[in-house]
């Protein structure tokens, strides 16, 4: 577990800021321990868009008119603005993706097909979302390439000895997931890119969960590609980004064909317009990534160190109350972790512990978490899985503990 | 009693909790009484699909009447309950009145969650299933 730093946030100020949270479920506060599928969205960023529809909905780029001026540059300003957030070199290496799937599935569908052939290796881990399986899956099947898996230990954590016999001249592509959606593990992705770099592979980061507790620095890391979901940072859904490395997007080509992509067409041939045009096609989802820049701003404003302290703290605090209960048993207890406990309890089924913590005005996540080759690793079906944002508290987790009990009670 | 004056009886006893919490344990209560089913009978052709968790139901034609046997994994009561809701409405009945019933009961018992959970979780996968067999065993379906 990461060294606890002092909080200095008001997590009962922050709390008014999210309006969905004052509500009550089967005639109980919420408790929305949910955060690690999606957290919700302060009141800023829902007047965000709002204001956009209000305002100056228009359809970006091509427009000559006031409004979209005015769109088009809302929509560039968020690009910077994610530039900034991942410390990328240059604004043309942050592609707006619909969510973190479909960036790896724009890497895998690009890069892949282009540059992989038949016997070349690709690695991912054994906690990687399906969503990080599964376009990797896809490739190998088409282009005869092979993937390989690296193994975890007992704790959750990666085992990295295994990882460097699996590297060799074959590995082309490593892609790997930051922080583990079902476990919370942080894992070293600086070491993971470094080791792959010596082998000449590329590197995909999968930065889902990691995006809205931990700083990201594309350039320290020296990630190749970087992918993100908005809804996941406090932002709106349908919306992600994919940082990839500007002289490996200038040499991938074009995932979809359409408007925007283009720098002319005739019947005879098409030119492919430059990153990061290239890879946005179509319409974007202009509402959804003008609102993310002010999901950016209120995480920054309260500062992301502060943020992940506060978690820090209430994963400390879970550990320590969850381990109280009798037949609990923690999945993923790896030194490095962010605010996510995955458990199970003796002889109780997941969805019957949901059912009824959702009785109880307590919402979880139960089941494989979209990870079953990782369930299968511990040789379960299914986990309960809380995962904390900067607005839980204590008293939310006592609350658990206490719905917990009451599960048990109905139960054994 | 036919399916309906059993819906009636079920719906008058949910009537007596107020708490959600109260009805989910008179569920996973009458999970714990339903008889194990054979584990012989626990197998592919028998299971519902689309439950986080595993659920078997079979149907068996007795004297013109189909008689139901369902069970779930161990852990998991509440689906174990919910079968056993639909084994005691629906068992010992016409295969034509199966078929053709309208299980009114389950929104007015006031479940709740246990509903749309459920329904993720295969309760209407499981009623399909029994109204199948119902199906498969009418006269007046057999008889086209």
């Amino acid at each position: 577990m990461q060294s606890a730093i002092e909080t200095t946030l008001d997590i009962q100020q922050i709390r008014q800021d999210f309006p969905i949270l004052h509500q009550e479920i089967n005639g109980r506060p919420l408790v929305y321990f949910d955060n690690a599928a999606t957290n919700q969205k302060p009141l800023a960023v829902i007047n965000a868009l709002t204001q956009y529809y209000e305002g100056y909905n228009a359809n970006i780029h091509r427009g000559i008119h006031h409004l979209a001026e005015q769109a088009t540059a809302a929509f560039e300003a968020s690009r910077r603005a994610f530039q900034e957030f991942l410390n990328a070199k240059h604004w043309q290496e942050i592609i707006f993706t619909y969510g973190t799937t479909d960036g790896i599935n724009l890497v895998a569908q690009t890069y892949g097909r282009q540059f992989l052939k038949e016997g070349d290796e690709i690695i991912i881990s054994t906690m990687e979302h399906h969503s990080n399986i599964v376009p990797w899956q896809m490739l190998c099947e088409e282009k005869g390439c092979i993937l390989k898996v690296i193994p975890v230990n007992d704790e959750g954590e990666l085992l990295l000895d295994e990882y460097e016999k699996l590297l060799s001249e074959r590995t082309k592509i490593v892609s790997c997931v930051h922080v583990s959606n079902s476990l919370g593990t942080i894992n070293p992705v600086k070491t993971i890119i470094d080791k792959a770099h010596e082998v000449g592979a590329v590197v995909l980061i999968d930065g889902a969960q990691a995006s809205s507790h931990l700083e990201i620095d594309v350039q320290a890391l020296d990630a190749d590609f970087y992918v993100l979901s908005a809804h996941k940072l406090y932002g709106p859904t349908g919306m992600g980004v994919l940082y990839g490395k500007k002289d490996i997007l200038d040499a991938m080509p074009p995932y979809r064909g359409g408007g925007e992509m283009i720098k002319e067409v005739t019947f005879a041939k098409t030119t492919y317009n430059d990153i990061p045009y290239k890879f946005e096609a179509g319409t974007p989802n202009i509402a959804d990534v003008v609102a993310v820049k002010t999901a950016l701003e209120y995480m920054a404003g309260l500062g992301k160190e502060n943020i992940a302290a506060h978690e820090n703290d209430l994963l400390q605090y879970a550990t320590e109350q969850l381990s109280e209960l009798d037949g609990l048993r923690i999945i993923g207890q790896a030194k490095h972790k962010i605010g996510v406990i995955s458990f199970v309890l003796d002889g109780i089924h997941h969805q019957d512990t949901g059912v009824i913590l959702d009785q109880q005005g307590i919402a979880v996540r139960t089941g494989h978490h979209c990870t079953q080759p990782l369930m299968q690793r511990f040789g379960i079906a299914g986990t309960t899985r809380a995962s904390f944002a900067v607005y839980n508290t204590r008293d939310e987790i006592d609350r658990l503990v206490v719905g917990l009990r009451r599960v048990q009670k109905m139960m054994l | 009693m036919t399916i309906n004056e059993k819906q009636d009886e079920i719906i008058e006893e949910f009537d007596l909790f107020d708490d959600q919490l109260d009805k989910t344990q008179y569920i996973i209560d009458l999970g714990k009484k339903l008889p194990p089913m054979p584990e012989s009978r626990k197998i592919d052709a028998n299971r519902i699909m689309g439950c986080q968790s595993k659920v078997w139901v079979e149907g068996e034609l007795k004297d013109d009447k189909l008689y139901f046997y369902g069970d779930s994994e161990q852990t998991a009561q509440i689906s174990k309950g919910l079968v056993g809701l639909l084994i005691r409405v629906l068992s010992g009945e016409k295969p034509e009145d199966i078929a053709k019933a309208d299980l009114y009961f389950i929104p007015r018992v006031g479940m709740g969650n246990l509903i749309t959970s459920l329904r993720a979780g295969g309760l209407a996968s499981m009623i399909e299933r029994m109204k199948a067999y119902g199906r498969a065993y009418s006269v007046s379906e057999n008889s086209h």
